[in-house]
């Protein structure tokens, strides 16, 4: 697998951490209750198909990115830089 | 008092040459890492070519012959072979001491990279004046092209003897292909 790092281009999924899916973008209020930061913290769905997922260009440039890709099909549909991105 | 020896990261290691290929080490005087703070790029980059004539690199790119400036990761750069201008806008380390550069130069080049490297280091890809942050074998790497049969691998000075023993071995393969 190869994923289109914004700042490096293609590259190979060795160079790439894996950190988990990018809801951990949207960071709740510090007030928004139990439930909310119990679902922030610990609740994942597990989809069949199109997610967004966290990496780090760890052995690249050093940025996080989130990537769009299927995990059916394998198909890889791009890449942003996770401080432009929006969750 | 006792009297220390300055050592370079490959002393004792290299130069060598290995069939068509020719390592060498290289020590630029001076190694600084300059990182704009947010928003300050333009601002910094236009400060370095007015002190040094070359300024802050676009990413993947080095720039510069004399004072040269190599991006090394997002919103950084190293400025080697010159003192670091006073710079508003960045925070600039000093990094001399930090980093393991091998010179690699022959018409193998590029296929003795091709076996350490997951880049594509062909030609057609990777011109001179191209420069990648990528990995050579389990080490991260900073790999810039410096012409035809030419290129620069700098790691951290920790790693420079794994650095040769992966250089020496894959040059020796290579050399043991081309007389099999
Ligand atoms: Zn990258």
């Amino acid at each position: 697998m190869r994923l289109p790092c914004p700042l490096c281009g293609d590259r190979d999924r060795r160079e790439f951490f894996y950190q988990g899916a990018a809801v951990t973008l949207d960071r709740p209020a510090r007030d928004a209750g139990d439930a909310a930061w119990n679902d922030y913290l610990h609740n994942r769905d597990n989809p069949a198909g199109e997610t967004r997922d966290l990496w780090h260009h760890e052995a690249g440039c050093g940025a996080w990115i989130v990537v769009h890709r299927n995990t059916v099909t394998h198909e890889v549909y791009g890449a942003e830089l996770a401080q432009k991105a929006k969750a | 008092m006792v009297k220390l020896i300055a050592k370079s990261p490959c002393m004792g290691l290299l130069p060598k040459t290995i069939g068509a290929v020719d390592l060498t080490e290289v020590e630029p005087a001076l190694i600084t890492l300059i990182a704009p703070f947010a928003g300050q790029t333009k601002a910094v980059s236009a400060a370095l070519k007015d002190a040094l004539g070359v300024s802050f690199p676009a990413p993947n790119r080095a720039v510069g012959t004399g004072a040269r400036a190599v991006w090394v990761g997002m919103g950084q750069a190293l400025l080697m072979g010159a003192n670091c201008p006073d710079l508003k806008g960045a925070a600039c380390i000093d990094q001399s001491d930090a980093w393991a550069i091998v010179r690699i130069d022959g018409v193998d080049t590029s296929a003795v990279l091709a076996r350490l490297t997951p880049l594509d280091v062909r030609d057609s890809q990777f011109k001179r004046g191209h420069t990648a942050r990528t990995l050579v074998g389990h080490m991260t790497a900073s790999i810039t092209r410096l012409g035809v049969h030419s290129f620069e691998v700098m790691v951290m000075r920790s790693m420079a003897g794994t650095l040769v023993h992966e250089l020496e071995q894959a040059a020796e393969n290579m050399a043991a292909r081309a007389t099999a």
